[in-house]
């Protein structure tokens, strides 16, 4: 077994420049892969990190419509319906434009409570929720802005004009890999007040509720319950799970991600390529090889792990270059982007998983042809072959 | 009697190239004795080497059977004639084949992979093997580092390393000069009368067919 280990090492060295191009290959194929399949995850971030429990409210017409601060208290006798916050868009600018961060104002008493993947200390929640400007920023911003306890970040606002100035009175921490780690959160009650004296006409508005349900198999009825009750109102509202919700922010790019989910399948299939045209050439100059080693005794099985071992260690060498060099290529091209474009943005473990697999798949795949070739040709037509 | 180690009852071999039906070999009949030296000559493509690869049993007849030491080679599947030859044949190529991406101690190892022998017992039948040849010192060189002569006789102690029923030899000196292979033929004469294994070889040379202990002379597929 040693022996025919070492045999197939020699064989994989054998031409050293072509084994090597072969697994870089197969590395930078493996890095698309891995990169195409991380983008796709980051693109889907919101989806998964939905929780089964809770519902979207927003208006019927489109997502940026507001809907009436009134309907907390209708929707919260729901039943079935557990509690009930909600939250705004605020947008507005911060430093510039291509800083980017979601910037929420939100039920301070009860979001965080239906958002239980937002951690937040204690006593940094309770200073947060003693001032009317205090903010709560993720970690992620004030990793990013270096920004800690206490520093003051000024908003200029668009959908809500003028200078805000808010206070970092609380730092998240994301509980799961998929919460957004760059959110900021401040009080509603804060922007309202604001917005009564500036633009009274737009007071009384909220951006979405969030409803957090007592059973998740009763998202439909308790959805259907929730829309019945603002029909025909001026109002009318669309309550789904918050998966779908996500999606549908999702639709609008689903060409992108289809074409991108093709794009990694078709970096699959040029790695099948690559390895396979090396093995088809190794295997055919070594025709006459393989043929005196039938003469020698080799059976079929023992041919087929030599060829199929040698693109097995072709396919992992390549797949251990592509993924070692995924996470650097992550980091770079995470930067390369603009601030904030995809808020969770790191490599599944299922990424990496299915990378593995598909080296050792395409490995075994990769030698077929030529195994086939070797095992079908005779053994004297093998002896006269000039490789 | 003894019974002949090696039986050849009418052996026939044709190739098909395309609808064309060429015969190679017509309607051999032959037999070898245990311990016996045999030389097969003949003009090109008189079915010399072919006949030797019947014997071998890396090609199959068209029609007849060879029985070697009591098995019918021709019945033998593909894996069964792998494992037989492993066993029973030891094979002496006119270009060597060994395998360059292995030293001469590992080239002389390779058959003894397919046995169950451990690492250390196959390691030291191959340094006995070839001790046997003259190259003891030559263990750890790759083929490239060998002269024709010294790579030939490692070939000749891979063949000879599984201690096989018959070794088969296709011009063995056909790639060699008068020196080397005048080393070689002395290497097979000394086996045959020293070890006595049973050999036959091919060889358009008449020098080399004289240290053999019999001649058989194909033409145009026959024996004559």
């Amino acid at each position: 077994m040693l022996e025919l280990l070492n045999l197939l090492l020699r064989n994989t060295l054998r031409h050293k420049l072509r084994g090597f191009l072969t697994v870089l290959g197969i590395g930078v194929a493996v890095m698309a892969f891995a990169l195409l399949r991380t983008v796709v995850t980051a693109w889907h971030a919101g989806v998964e990190a939905s929780a089964a429990n809770r519902l979207i409210t927003r208006h019927a017409v489109s997502f940026v419509f507001p809907l009436p601060l009134a309907y907390r208290d209708r929707i919260a006798q729901v039943p079935g319906v557990n509690k009930v916050t909600y939250a705004m868009w605020f947008s507005g600018v911060y430093i510039d434009k291509n800083q980017f961060f979601a910037r929420l104002a939100v039920d301070s008493n009860t979001f965080f409570d239906v958002y239980p993947e937002f951690l937040i200390e204690p006593e940094q929640f309770e200073s947060f929720k003693r001032e009317r400007n205090a903010a709560i920023i993720g970690v992620e911003i004030a990793r990013r802005y270096n920004l800690k306890l206490g520093d003051i970040m000024l908003l200029e606002g668009d959908v809500y004009p003028g200078q805000w100035e808010f206070v970092v009175r609380g730092i998240y921490q994301p509980r799961d890999q998929t919460t957004d780690p760059a959110t900021m959160m401040f009080h509603f009650k804060y922007v309202e007040e604001r917005v009564r004296q500036e633009a009274p006409d737009r007071a009384g508005q909220v951006g979405w509720y969030i409803v957090r349900i007592a059973n998740s198999d009763d998202a439909a009825p308790v959805s259907e319950a929730i829309d019945k009750l603002f029909e025909n109102s001026r109002a009318e509202t669309k309550t789904e799970t918050e998966r779908a919700f996500q999606q549908n922010f999702l639709s609008a790019a689903s060409a992108v991600i289809t074409a991108m989910n093709i794009m990694s399948f078709v970096i699959i299939g040029i790695i099948l390529l690559v390895l396979g045209n090396t093995m088809i050439m190794s295997a055919r100059e070594r025709t006459h090889e393989y043929a005196v080693l039938k003469v020698l005794g080799f059976t079929g099985a023992k041919l087929f792990s030599l060829i199929a071992g040698e693109s097995l260690i072709l396919s992992i060498l390549g797949s251990a270059v592509g993924l070692l060099g995924t996470l650097p290529a992550v980091a770079g091209f995470q930067k390369a982007l603009p601030k904030g474009w995809f808020p969770v943005f790191y490599v599944k473990p299922g990424t990496i998983f299915f990378a593995s697999i598909s080296g050792l798949l395409i490995g075994l795949a990769a030698s077929l042809i030529p195994v086939r070739r070797i095992l079908s040709t005779r053994i004297v037509e093998g002896l006269r072959h000039i490789g | 009697m003894e019974r002949p180690l090696i039986e050849i009852q009418n052996v026939s071999k044709s190739y098909r190239r395309d609808a064309l039906e060429i015969p190679v070999l017509k309607n051999i009949t032959l037999s070898v004795r245990e311990g016996e030296f045999l030389a097969f000559m003949g003009p090109s493509g008189s079915g010399k080497t072919t006949l030797l690869n019947l014997i071998a049993g890396i090609d199959k007849p068209t029609e007849g059977q060879i029985l070697v030491a009591g098995t019918d080679v021709t019945e033998l599947n593909e894996t069964e004639l792998a494992l037989w030859r492993s066993r029973h044949v030891g094979f002496i190529f006119q270009f060597y084949n060994l395998i360059p991406v292995l030293t001469a101690l590992e080239n002389v190892e390779l058959p003894l992979i397919l046995t169950p022998l451990s690492r250390n017992e196959r390691r030291a039948h191959a340094q006995t093997a070839l001790s046997v040849v003259g190259l003891a010192d030559r263990l750890d060189h790759y083929p490239r580092q060998l002269s024709g002569g010294q790579e030939q006789r490692v070939a000749i102690a891979r063949a000879i390393v599984t201690d096989p029923t018959i070794l088969v030899a296709d011009e063995p000196t056909g790639d060699l000069d008068k020196v080397s292979a005048e080393e070689v033929l002395a290497l097979m004469e000394r086996l045959n009368r020293e070890l006595n294994k049973t050999i036959l070889m091919v060889t358009h040379d008449p020098r080399a067919a004289e240290r053999a202990s019999s001649v058989r002379h194909l033409d145009k597929g026959e024996l004559a």
